[in-house]
């Protein structure tokens, strides 16, 4: 065996032990085409033939936690989009049964998500995904674990506002639970192991495990610990300790992926916190010297730090994929959540933190009284930068019957989610114009 | 990789290493450290001979631990390989 130093060994044994290192998520992507049928028995009973390998999968990812002594804090599935399912039967009705069948392939296995509730509508809507969107809340307000994403737009086709319009109506309709559960995305990658962006993607192998790393504590403590002097230095601490994370993130895929014979997939190097104090990215923007997240000089901050940590986890893992961001999901991190709470971060500080990390508008409460308009706004605002600027961005925002300013604890990993002030003046005129967005000049430099 | 993490006192290094002998894992080597201000004690052990699983030895280990009023952790080597080494 290997000779470690004991620095070597107490570095890491702080990490996993004292800064909660742990791994985000490891996904499970299937190919489920092969259930494609006009019949809708056929379909969910061969749906339903995916629990096995689900199952297993999931047994497996335990196992390797069990062996390695580091902890996986969710398990999920991503299957192929249910756009396709829906275009030989396009109804409200099997909608609701493909929906809960899928459901019931993640409460049958142990996974903690399954998703795949997903269309594609950049230029306009197609059957299945008409569908899909048209039922998107009544599907979700019905399922615990199933997960979905709506790619609205993307710098290849342009921006279909009419699915955003449609969108941001189901929204309305959904319950909290649901409301988490569903994004409205531009660029939508076809590999990302996180919920509700995951789908199994075109041009993927018949399955891959992928993994999403996490570690936000660890680059705090390394950052506060180094005191760095330069922004060189800090740049430093954070691209080793983004390296550090990313390997172990390598090393339980790789593990996961050989135990269970499927191919490995990709290394999502997004830093991503959870509600646990020490876990929060709005930390280590604060270890980094600002007072408090949202302060002038957090767009630089953050653009520093992403800038490390792809350069760090790009070394750690030649299978990077996926978001690959900073995530900001506000009620997922507990000082991000406070700071929105005491005012010192807006909605548009959050917009302009999402051109320089793939993330968006992620996990904001917004209060119903305020108009389905004013969100139809913002979701084009993030979309449009997504466009313009060639990024992954999406927006996950949760409808409230509260107040800007209010919160409410949405349980586990969640966290607690505050409702942040849309802008008072009316959108309505601008966002009430039909059509799509048409594609963005970027386009032209592809062909 | 057995680490054991806490206040450091006579019994310690016995009470673990009895545990680990009972179920045929044998101890390759041992050394102690002190990480900011706490005492700890790193254990490179091979389980491959095991008489239980890996998460059953860690359960146990962990019971011996509260025993002793100090934490024990046990990793797998490849996790210090890949996060210390290129």
């Amino acid at each position: 065996m290997m000779k470690f130093d004991l620095r070597e060994i107490m570095e890491v044994v702080d990490m996993l032990w004292r800064e909660d290192l742990d791994i985000r998520s490891v996904t499970l992507s299937l190919n489920t085409l092969f259930a494609l049928s006009d019949s809708q028995e056929r379909t969910l009973e061969k749906i339903r033939g995916i629990r096995g390998i689900a199952s297993r999968f999931v047994e497996t990812t335990r196992e390797v936690e069990e062996r390695l002594g580091v902890r996986v804090v969710t398990k999920r599935l991503a299957v192929s989009p249910v756009e396709y399912f829906l275009e030989p039967i396009p109804t409200m009705d099997f909608a609701l049964k493909l929906g809960g069948e899928l459901d019931g392939v993640a409460k049958a296995s142990g996974a903690d998500y399954v998703s795949g509730f997903s269309a594609f509508v950049e230029r306009g809507e197609g059957r299945g995904a008409r569908v899909a969107l048209e039922n998107l809340a009544r599907v979700m307000n019905s399922t615990s674990r199933l997960s979905g994403s709506i790619n609205a737009a993307s710098t290849v086709s342009g921006l279909n506002a009419e699915a955003v319009r449609t969108f941001t109506h189901q929204l309305f309709l959904m319950e909290p639970h649901a409301a988490s559960r569903v994004s409205i995305m531009c660029n939508i990658p076809p590999d990302s192991p996180f919920v509700p962006s995951a789908h199994h993607g075109r041009g993927m192998p018949n399955s891959m495990v992928s993994v999403a790393v996490s570690g936000p504590g660890v680059i705090a403590s390394a950052v506060r610990r180094a005191r760095p002097g330069s922004f060189q230095q800090l740049h430093e601490v954070i691209k080793v300790s983004a390296f550090k994370v990313t390997r172990l993130g390598e090393l339980v895929g790789r593990w996961v992926s050989e135990e269970l014979g499927v191919p490995m997939g990709v290394v999502d190097i997004s830093v991503a916190p959870s509600p646990k104090v020490g876990d929060s990215v709005a930390e280590i923007l604060e270890a980094m010297g600002l007072e408090k997240a949202g302060a002038n000089g957090t767009v630089a901050a953050l653009a520093l730090m992403m800038d490390a940590v792809k350069k760090g986890g790009a070394m750690a893992s030649n299978l990077v994929g996926g978001l690959s961001s900073t995530f900001i999901p506000v009620s997922e991190d507990s000082i991000m959540s406070l700071r929105v709470k005491e005012g010192t971060l807006s909605l548009s500080d959050l917009l302009a933190m999402s051109a320089v990390c793939n993330s968006g508008i992620d996990m904001v409460g917004v209060s119903r009284s305020q108009g389905e308009e004013r969100v139809m706004g913002l979701i084009l605002d993030v979309l449009s930068m997504g466009l313009v600027l060639g990024k992954i961005l999406g927006v996950r925002v949760i409808p409230l019957d509260m107040e800007p300013g209010e919160e409410v604890d949405m349980g586990g990993l969640l966290g607690k989610l505050v409702v942040a002030k849309l802008k008072d003046p009316d959108p309505s005129r601008f966002v009430s114009f039909w059509g799509f967005m048409p594609t963005p000049l970027r386009r032209l430099d592809m062909g | 990789m057995v680490v054991v993490v806490g206040k450091d006192r006579p019994g310690i290094v016995a009470g673990i290493s009895s545990k680990l002998a009972e179920r045929n894992v044998n101890i390759v080597d041992i050394s102690q450290t002190v990480l900011r201000g706490v005492f700890a004690m790193i254990m490179v052990v091979d389980v491959e001979g095991s008489a239980v699983p890996l998460g059953e030895l860690r359960r146990e280990l962990q019971e011996r631990g509260k025993e002793l009023g100090v934490e024990v952790l046990l990793y797998h080597g490849e996790v210090f390989k890949f996060m210390e080494r290129i």
